[in-house]
């Protein structure tokens, strides 16, 4: 057994080193293609996510949307669905809190106006991902494409209220509504500079969602139907049913995720208030191997590696683009390298 | 009206010439049996690759080669992992499409926003001078008769060659066309990268010819995703493909027009509205299959044969992996 396990933890290691060194050599050469020092980048990424206490505060503050997003992530994955509509989700989570929010203004009971905003940035995502559940499970349409339509339609909506009803008194802008006024934003505090609360609920949103997967009956229906939809039936389950659920947990945290964008990151609606974290935490999931577990740890790396970045153009005049490189580089080796170890019998 | 009508039309050809390539390419890879879902994100590196070549080396004939070679090496990448690998198809692509979008960003940053070189028109002689035709379809550059080409061409490999047959029947029944002596890994992994050619193509003939140039966004963003449902429109025909392509860059047109008539409406709207009513007429689609409409159907004769033309049903052994006993 000791054996085995040490067997087991030394090849994990190998494939760990394997995957960072292919990463880093593929990564070095397109900045070298670039015409950029590559160790300069690097240094200039880690300094720009872990530089100061504000700096990491960014990547916190970008790891609550990602993780949210990746933990809703979870279940669509567990029974099978490619929920790439995560991101209009999150959208339409952004676009519900912020209209609660406004209605909020002057209102002089801001603490209402916040909760309630966030439980309607959670509706708002779980709509929008029923609708997607709606057109796979009752017209056939598979969840890829009515979730990229959805996305889409999400994207208009957006910006047709930022330069429609919503715009700015004077001139209507990209830079998005209005700001809100202070007391509906998340509180922050301390050298980070963080909204606690945030952080709070992302760490409840993880903790229930490993215990729904792993402990209770809905995560087995769920690993059920992904594995098998046809025998599945014959247990008694409702695939179509179980996928709406999924459905809706994935809508609702992304919703959710859009809120904190909203009402902690940029105090307003702009147009690109999902900054692609929906996309990005598909990637996380993958990474993690859909494991809650190592999800949160996956998803503060990609956030430092998103914040640090920013970095890049300021100081090496290269694009901020870098970080998806060496996000969609380490998916890739990864599976690439697991699919090896599988195919050699290494694993089961 | 009788002004403005070849206009829209040849708009609507020379806009649809990229996305008609993009499908086709698509189509032929599906085909095989093998979805690249990493098109979005090619079709973008493709285009800064082509660009920046031609622009570095002052010949558009080097910047096309770029820009296929670059879609035929990320459809090769899919390929590998899929059928040597064996991994998921729609996880591979989907990573591919963000991550060959950020190195298309990244390395095409210095490039951004400059005059580079530039497809010219060619009308085509006597042809050209036809009235109303002539102004449609043979005032264009190169790549659009290229893709109008290219309908016509991958029509005909398709259903009417012996190596169309092999295609088709490796992405119907990988185990039987194994059993007639073909190989269909090296089948599949070859019309994965030719499917790849075209897309890289696609990605070229934007950067040089239908939006001319590089930035951040180029302009090609989302049109991938346009291409796969496209394929899925077209029931993996590339003609109907390519009708779904012309009816696509139609309502892209209209909303340039619609613009100007409806002033008050953001832009924005218009410019992404193309994107959710193609993917509505998909739902129309998908829900005209269904058992419940298809009774209806069946009564109405002139109903039937219309809808027909809509029927679609994919290679049976799409996504599926194929491993040899």
């Amino acid at each position: 057994m000791t054996v085995n396990f040490r067997k087991s933890v030394l090849s994990s290691l190998i494939d760990l080193a394997i995957t960072i060194f292919s990463v880093g050599a593929f990564t070095s050469i397109i900045l070298l293609a670039a015409g950029a020092p590559p160790l300069e980048a690097y240094y200039n990424i880690f300094k720009g996510a872990f530089g100061s206490w504000t700096k990491f505060g960014h990547c916190l503050k970008a790891w609550i949307p990602l993780t949210l997003c990746a933990c809703g992530l979870l279940y669509t994955f567990r029974i099978g669905l490619w929920n790439i509509g995560i991101e209009g989700q999150m959208i339409m989570g952004a676009v519900f809190t912020t209209w609660v929010l406004r209605l909020g203004t002057d209102s002089g009971n801001e603490l209402f106006f916040i909760i309630t905003a966030f439980f309607a940035g959670m509706a708002g995502g779980g709509l929008w991902a029923v609708i997607a559940g709606f057109l796979k499970t009752k017209s056939g349409v598979n969840e890829i494409f009515a979730g990229l339509g959805l996305n889409f339609v999400a994207q208009g909506f957006i910006l047709w209220l930022i330069f429609g009803p919503w715009r700015q008194p004077g001139s209507a802008s990209m830079s998005g509504t209005e700001t809100l006024p202070d007391n509906l934003w998340l509180p922050q505090t301390g050298a980070l500079n963080v909204p606690y609360a945030g952080i709070i609920i992302t760490i409840s949103a993880l903790v229930i969602t490993a215990i729904i997967l792993q402990r209770t009956r809905i995560g087995l229906n769920l690993k059920a139907i992904g594995n098998n939809p046809d025998s599945s039936v014959l247990f008694g389950l409702h695939p179509g049913r179980n996928m709406l659920l999924a459905m809706i947990f994935a809508g609702g945290l992304a919703g959710l995720a859009g809120s904190i964008q909203v009402s902690a990151v940029y105090h307003r609606l702009i147009p690109a208030i999902s900054s692609n974290y929906g996309y990005l935490a598909l990637l996380v999931v993958m990474l993690a191997g859909f494991r809650p577990g190592l999800t949160p740890v996956i998803s503060l790396f990609f956030a430092c590696l998103n914040v640090g970045s920013i970095q890049l153009p300021m100081v090496l005049k290269l694009d901020s683009s870098l970080s998806g490189v060496i996000q969609g580089s380490l998916v890739l080796a990864t599976l690439a390298i697991y699919a090896w170890r599988k195919q050699k019998g290494v694993i089961p | 009206m009788n002004e403005i009508l070849p206009i829209l039309l040849a708009g609507v050809i020379a806009g649809a010439a990229p996305i008609v390539l993009a499908a086709i390419g698509e189509t032929i890879t599906e085909k095989a049996g093998i979805i690249n879902l990493s098109i979005d994100g090619s079709i973008l590196l493709s285009a800064m690759t082509a660009f920046v070549v031609s622009y570095k080396t002052d010949s558009l004939l080097a910047g096309f080669a770029a820009g296929a070679f670059t879609g035929a090496a990320v459809a090769a990448v899919v390929a590998v992992f899929s059928i040597y690998l064996r991994l998921s198809q729609v996880a591979v692509g989907f990573v591919l499409t963000l991550m060959a979008r950020d190195l298309a960003y990244f390395i095409g940053n210095p490039f951004s926003r400059i005059q580079g070189p530039q497809i010219l028109p060619l009308p085509i002689p006597l042809l050209k001078d036809i009235p109303f035709i002539g102004e449609v379809f043979f005032q264009h550059n190169l790549t659009v008769y290229g893709s109008l080409l290219a309908i016509v061409f991958s029509w005909w490999y398709i259903y009417r060659t012996s190596y169309g047959l092999t295609l088709r029947s490796v992405g119907e029944n990988p185990s039987a066309s194994y059993a007639r002596g073909i190989n269909p890994h090296r089948v599949q992994l070859m019309y994965v990268i030719c499917g790849g050619l075209l897309i890289g193509l696609a990605g070229a003939v934007f950067s040089l010819s239908t939006k001319p140039g590089w930035g951040r966004p180029q302009g090609a963003e989302g049109i991938g995703w346009i291409a796969l449902a496209l394929v899925i429109f077209g029931g993996w025909n590339p003609v109907k493909a390519a009708c779904g392509a012309y009816l696509f860059a139609f309502l892209q047109v209209m909303g340039i027009y619609l613009q100007g008539w409806f002033p008050s409406v953001p832009a924005q709207v218009f410019q992404v509205a193309p994107f959710p009513l193609m993917i509505l007429t998909l739902v129309i689609i998908f829900a005209l299959q269904k058992e419940s409409i298809k009774v209806i159907v069946d009564r109405k004769p002139m109903l039937k044969y219309w809808l027909r033309l809509f029927a679609s049903s994919p290679p049976a052994a799409l996504g599926k992996q194929f491993i040899r006993q």
